[in-house]
């Protein structure tokens, strides 16, 4: 692996070392002294093209925990909102000495282009390009199911997958790039996806997507999934008729008091529900909902700074990612 | 570090030319048929038979194993100048068009001022003349501006001393109804044709490529095929009702070949054109998020690729237009969604029709020729284009090696434009000579010389 793109091109093997590396890195997490010496004298740049605080400070916790050398660099305010170009910014990043780029960017396919252009040699993370994937997202959303699927079958998380597992991803499919990452990456792990979404926020051919497609929330709660992920639905999409108000959105697809009790009704005594934030309380999702013990939205994000730590590790520290056990990773 | 960079193709520092004017092109095959000599004589084809003597002063060119055809003729070029003259000029363009063994092109009205005056056509049809390598014809704008908002001066043009005769707003549709019913009735007073880019742009507001699998995949806005087919739909039925003539640019979906031939079933005077680009490629191209493929309309499916090919083969389709779209290599180099729009056609349209329709079985030369030089010359209205290979005709000819191979190599073009989806890429044919007007600007595969401008304009307009 010399960059992280995409999960469509994650194989098994890479994702399952991705997680696994990433229990070891959360093991660090829960020590006093949260740091390991892996990425001493390396340089990562955060290069963040839009907005977003969380995902940022995830990244740089993450390369800091492992003693990288952090740079964050923000579009606004600086040359690249004065037109400076993706090439020019990629060749001043070479130029300084970037080992890692994580780049999050308004436009599909920028961190593909940033690897493949040949304008910089470092490694590139994708940390969420316009519609197109978020696949760090996706990484903590499974590394969060694996954890609560695990303990369901009682055992260690490292090593097992997904199997089995029904996972529903509801909202606005057709904007999101975390459902893209999800989908992909809980096929190759194993596990059966349904999305749900009023058909005008579904994409062109998701018929032809290794999952269900589902238009009623409450049909998709009855099939009982093991988890239910709510995406963040944006207000502005009701100016251009992808559904009527934002009212009615919320009444047909979002996760309400309602649907939460339905779940106790329907004895899914175990189903989770997850949310990348940020949440729109009282919109996909209502307050009792997200502050509920089902509720795994903060459980995600510390997840994300071990899996995030667990993509730099492996990406920068030069060895297949597979040579390595996560046990020596700790050990250094 | 230092990069060598390749040579351009530049005329020869001292052309090979007949003083007297003369030239015998030996053992051609005509149209891919029987073989024949050629005199050419004065800018004309002065004879055509087997063994014909040499008169003094010919320039003898041994033509055994080529193809001699009527040199090509394009109704969908961007010149790009005035205005863009870093992304292509009206001498580098045609000497691109030479080399891909055009002897005329339409220059698109997309330039900056618009070509949407008698002014600006005037211009750019002296340019043409002065470079001297193919005919230039100007295509006039539609609507002022390309806004689509009111007439340009579209008699103002035809009238002009480049005698306009094709109008459109390429690039931009002309999606109103009533101003596109207008247009259509309007040049009917000078046997024009509206070409439209048939778009409707609030599906299309944002699209970034072909609306389908893989536009769901990359998370690009989708462009649908019926943006196009709605459109074209519309306009059959304004042609019809009107009685005017229509051409439809860049035809790129299946279903709008069927609607074409709905239409022309009816007898609904329309005429069809689809890029080489269209005919080979496909939107798999765009999972490499390389904006060299970015083009509008975008590369489309397989099945679409198909239904092109057996479109321009069955007569659906009339002809190949080549939307050369050079573009400054800052406009490619960067997001696929900041990237412009286009890529360069000229130089490789030959090889790609030779590919995909020649080698595939369904057309032949004689086809070539109808689809790349005789039909579009007479949607164009150009009298002394597209003519048959035969005595008395004007000599704008040229002999092609269907045996070559070459990688395509944008760095050794003529063209500005680096912009070549080809790139890398081993396509069959080769332009071994152009005769524009009887004048060699091609020879041996090269750029030979422009002809002199003529002191006097000839008129084209039969």
């Amino acid at each position: 692996m010399k960059h992280l793109l995409s999960t469509l091109d994650l194989s098994y093997q890479d994702a399952i070392s991705i997680l696994d590396t990433a229990e070891a890195m959360a093991a660090v997490g829960e020590r006093e002294v949260k740091k390991l010496p892996a990425l001493r004298g390396r340089t990562v740049v955060n290069l963040f093209f839009e907005d977003s605080t969380r995902t940022r400070i995830s990244f740089e916790a993450a390369a800091k925990r492992l003693s990288a050398d952090v740079i964050n660099f923000s579009a606004k305010g600086s040359s690249v909102s004065k037109g400076e170009s993706l090439k020019d910014t990629a060749q001043t990043l070479a130029a300084i000495g970037a080992d890692a780029v994580v780049i999050r960017h308004g436009a599909s396919g920028a961190p593909a282009r940033l690897a493949n252009s040949g304008w910089i040699d470092a490694a590139v993370l994708n940390a969420g390009d316009g519609t197109h994937e978020h696949p760090t997202q996706a990484l903590l959303d499974a590394f969060t199911m694996r954890r609560h699927w695990a303990q369901l079958h009682g055992v260690p998380s490292a090593g097992t997958d997904l199997k089995g597992m029904h996972v529903a991803i509801v909202g606005d499919i057709l904007h999101s790039r975390v459902a893209r990452s999800d989908l992909w990456l809980l096929k190759t792990l194993g596990a059966e996806v349904t999305l749900v979404a009023p058909p005008t926020l579904l994409p062109f051919g998701v018929e032809s997507w290794p999952c269900k497609v589902s238009y009623s929330l409450d049909e998709t709660l009855e099939t009982k999934p093991d988890a239910v992920m709510m995406l963040r639905v944006q207000a502005e999409r009701m100016h251009s008729a992808f559904f009527p108000t934002v009212r009615e959105y919320s009444r047909r697809y979002g996760f309400d008091d309602v649907r939460l009790d339905r779940l106790d009704t329907l004895g899914m005594d175990n189903t989770i529900l997850l949310h990348p934030g940020p949440m729109n309380r009282g919109l996909e999702i209502s307050s009792r909902a997200a502050d509920s013990p089902r509720a795994t939205v903060l459980a995600q994000v510390s997840n994300g700074v071990s899996v995030r730590m667990a993509a730099l590790y492996l990406l920068l520290s030069g060895e297949s990612s597979s040579q390595r056990t996560p046990q020596e990773v700790s050990a250094q | 570090m230092t990069t060598a960079i390749p040579a351009k193709p530049a005329p020869a520092d001292s052309p090979k030319l007949s003083s007297t004017g003369t030239y015998l092109l030996r053992g051609a095959s005509l149209l891919g048929k029987e073989q024949a000599d050629l005199l050419i004589r004065d800018g004309v084809i002065a004879a055509v038979g087997q063994g014909l003597d040499a008169p003094e002063g010919a320039l003898t060119i041994d033509a055994h194993g080529l193809v001699a055809l009527p040199g090509m003729v394009d109704l969908h070029t961007h010149l790009r100048e005035p205005g863009r003259e870093d992304a292509e000029t009206v001498e580098t363009g045609t000497r691109a068009a030479a080399l891909g063994g055009f002897t005329a092109v339409h220059a698109m009205a997309n330039s900056n001022p618009v070509a949407d005056t008698a002014g600006v056509v005037e211009q750019v049809y002296s340019l043409g003349l002065k470079s001297g390598w193919v005919d230039v014809r100007p295509v006039g704008a539609v609507t002022v501006g390309l806004q689509g908002e009111r007439l340009a001066e579209l008699g103002a043009m035809a009238d002009s001393r480049a005698r306009v005769r094709v109008f459109s707003d390429d690039g931009m549709c002309v999606h109103d109804p009533v101003l596109m019913r207008r247009a259509l009735e309007y040049v009917k007073a000078f046997d024009g044709v509206v070409a439209q880019h048939a778009q409707e742009p609030r599906m299309t507001d944002g699209a970034q490529m072909h609306e389908g699998e893989v536009s769901a995949v990359l998370g690009l806005p989708g462009w649908p095929a019926v943006a196009e087919e709605s459109i074209i739909a519309r306009d059959v039925l304004l042609a019809q009702h009107t009685g005017s003539r229509l051409h439809v640019c860049h035809v790129s979906t299946a279903g709008s070949v069927e609607i074409i031939r709905w239409a022309k079933e009816r007898g609904i005077n329309v005429t069809a054109e689809v890029t080489p680009h269209h005919l080979l490629l496909t939107d798999e191209a765009v999972r490499s998020y390389d904006p060299v493929y970015k083009v509008n309309p975008p590369l489309r499916t397989e099945s679409d690729v198909e239904a092109l090919r057996r479109g321009l083969a069955d007569g659906t389709i009339d002809i190949v237009g080549t939307d050369h779209a050079p573009h400054p290599s800052e406009h490619k180099e960067c997001e696929w969604a900041q990237a412009a729009m286009g890529m360069t056609g000229l130089e490789t349209a030959l090889s790609v029709v030779q590919a995909t329709m020649i080698e595939t079985g369904l057309m032949d030369w004689e086809g070539f020729a109808r689809v790349t030089s005789a039909t579009p010359a007479r949607i164009g209205r150009v009298a002394t284009q597209g003519r048959p290979l035969e005595t008395g005709e004007p000599a704008n000819v040229i002999l092609v090696d269907p045996a070559a191979r070459r990688t395509v190599d944008p760095h050794k073009m003529a063209t500005m434009g680096k912009n070549s989806p080809y790139a890398g890429l081993e396509l069959p044919g080769m332009v071994r000579a152009a005769f524009f007007a009887g004048h060699p600007t091609v020879l041996d595969g090269a750029l030979n010389g422009p002809r002199a401008a003529a002191a006097e304009e000839t008129p084209w307009i039969g």
